[in-house]
């Protein structure tokens, strides 16, 4: 009786775990036969003709080396900012006094129904007048602060015991001080949390790079691959090259990662 | 000392300014513009523009286009929202039995592809629905069924979007709902076995109940994110065939930045939230119905 459940179990998750598996190992495989060769795929996996021709094109003819490093840069500068611009708001939410403290972040937290296509059209709008359309600048400034960082990182640090900032204060530390010494230490694991999200996010994000950029040489491997698709929709085996270089980096520093991003998700959803 | 200014706004000053410039700043006007005929004219010279009252709104109303997209992103909510939420449940379920090994590695598998690009996948599902040569036909006809023109056909096209839609984020959920399993305390179980319940009945009237709260921020959460559904449609159909696939964000980029015409566009964001407000407070509202321990 408890084999067969474990079987049955064990059956699904494995058929599960398959089905989810499938896409992603069909556009890696077929990324690497022969032109034309994806539409019968495993019979080219077995005659063993495999290529990196595609990846060669995507690099050479294609000059997606500049995309790759538009996506990396711009993904690693919005985290560094972000992380640190909410870090320091975090904190203070959680453990400085000041006039309004709660009520303000209530109000913050309150604006998080809010659809970033809300205000969309007027930031593009804006960035047109200060001349950052079509500008990598014009990418990184709506990811500058975000209220769900600011959250992440307030829940994290009210757990920070106040005699540990109080022993300090009475040293004679400055808050700017405390914050570089002490509490950004502490609050290490939930940073490397909000910086997965972050990077994955800015690297994932396709709607405003799509808007705000014109010029093919800033775009990023989303809005890239999306345009790629326009002309070479009949090159399905390049196309999954294409897939496979925007999405494997971020599969890989999630799997490295993978904890602290588990954890994140657990502690924004649970704790409402 | 009492006039020198508290530091722990120089803490906050940051965020709060880069939030307020880029977000509240740009929600507001963006109600403003909802109220105007800003278009290409205006894009060019600020004076072409006009306060036009709620002539933006009325347009949109009755317009058969924006009634088509609403429906649309309402199917995949509703239908979709359930369906993904199960699905995400049931993942978490088997991840966590408690016979099940291995339990880190099929918790990774079933989480890999929400961490994927959204637009790589799309392309990639693309393919796998092609009518002649996809993979989905390829297996479907293994089992006798005849080629589906999946995206091609305005009656497969959405449930198309769907599936690939809940494949990419079952996963999230799931995460969310393991969680809230592992936070039931055992005793609970313990006093079901001890009355004569069996497995189906601890299910119905220990795991449910107490995973009601966790249901419904994943109910609300992904409710949310149904209604901004745009790179499916724009990757995979452009919205076709014949406007089956259009979704209120889709329809709000081409209106906006295609065409210019923002101050309708801006509309129609606004026409977006509200159902999404009234869905939120709707689900919030709900909640007593829904269960709850008992």
């Amino acid at each position: 009786m408890r084999l067969a459940r474990s079987l049955l179990l064990h059956g699904a998750l494995v058929a599960a775990a398959t089905l989810t598996l499938l896409p992603l190992a069909w556009m890696v495989a077929a990324s690497l036969v022969p032109a034309g060769g994806s539409s019968d795929l495993l019979a080219n996996l077995r005659s063993g003709s495999l290529t990196l021709a595609h990846y060669d094109a995507l690099f050479t003819r294609l000059d997606l080396a500049r995309t790759l490093a538009n996506s990396a840069g711009l993904a690693a500068t919005v985290t560094a900012i972000s992380v640190f611009v909410n870090a320091l708001a975090g904190y203070a939410f959680a453990k400085l006094r000041f006039a309004g403290r709660d009520r303000l972040f209530r109000g913050l937290v309150a604006t998080l129904v809010i659809p970033g296509q809300l205000g969309m059209l007027p930031l593009f709008l804006l960035l047109k007048q200060l001349g950052l359309v079509n500008t990598y600048a014009g990418v990184v400034i709506p990811g500058v602060a975000s209220v769900f960082g600011i959250f992440l990182v307030r829940q994290y640090a009210l757990s920070i015991p106040q005699s540990l900032l109080d022993a300090a204060r009475i040293d004679g530390a400055g808050e700017l001080r405390i914050f570089a010494s002490i509490v950004l230490p502490l609050l290490r694991p939930i940073l490397v949390t909000l910086a997965i999200f972050t990077f994955l996010g800015t690297w994932n994000d396709f709607l405003w790079p799509l808007v705000v950029l014109t010029d093919d040489r800033l775009y990023t491997l989303p809005v890239a691959l999306a345009n790629l698709l326009g002309e070479h929709v009949q090159d399905v085996e390049l196309m999954m090259a294409g897939a496979v270089l925007t999405v494997a980096p971020v599969v890989v520093l999630f799997a490295a990662l993978q904890r602290y991003y588990m954890q994140g998700i657990v502690t924004s959803g649970l704790r409402e | 000392m009492r006039r020198r200014a508290n530091p722990a706004w120089l803490f906050v000053a940051p965020a709060l300014a880069a939030i307020a410039l880029f977000l509240f700043v740009p929600v507001f006007a963006s109600l403003l513009l909802s109220f105007t005929d800003f278009d290409i004219y205006a894009v060019a010279a600020l004076r072409n523009l006009r306060f036009v009252g709620f002539a933006n709104y009325q347009t949109l109303l009755a317009e058969p286009l924006f009634w088509q997209a609403l429906r649309n992103t309402l199917y995949f909510v509703a239908v979709g929202g359930p369906l993904s939420v199960a699905a995400s449940l049931a993942a978490a379920l088997l991840v966590n039995a408690r016979l099940a090994r291995c339990r880190p590695l099929f918790r990774t598998a079933f989480f890999l592809p929400v961490v994927t690009t959204l637009v790589a996948i799309a392309v990639v599902w693309r393919y796998l629905y092609h009518p002649r040569i996809g993979l989905i036909n390829q297996l479907l006809a293994g089992f006798g069924v005849a080629p589906i023109d999946w995206l091609g056909d305005p009656h497969w096209a959405m449930p198309a979007i769907l599936l690939m839609s809940i494949w990419k984020n079952f996963g999230f959920n799931m995460i969310i709902f393991v969680a809230g399993l592992q936070a039931i305390p055992e005793r609970l179980y313990e006093a079901a076995s001890l009355d004569g319940a069996g497995p189906w009945r601890q299910f119905r009237y220990v795991t449910l109940p107490m995973l009601a709260p966790t249901a419904l921020f994943v109910a609300v959460m992904t409710m949310i994110g149904g209604f901004q559904l745009f790179a499916e449609p724009y990757v995979m159909t452009q919205g076709g065939p014949s406007n089956h696939t259009l979704s209120v964000v889709l329809l709000m980029f081409q209106e906006g930045f295609r065409y210019w015409n923002m101050g309708y566009a801006a509309a129609i964001a606004f026409v977006l939230f509200a159902i999404l407000l009234a869905g939120t407070a709707l689900q919030l509202k709900l909640r007593p119905l829904g269960g709850g321990p008992t």
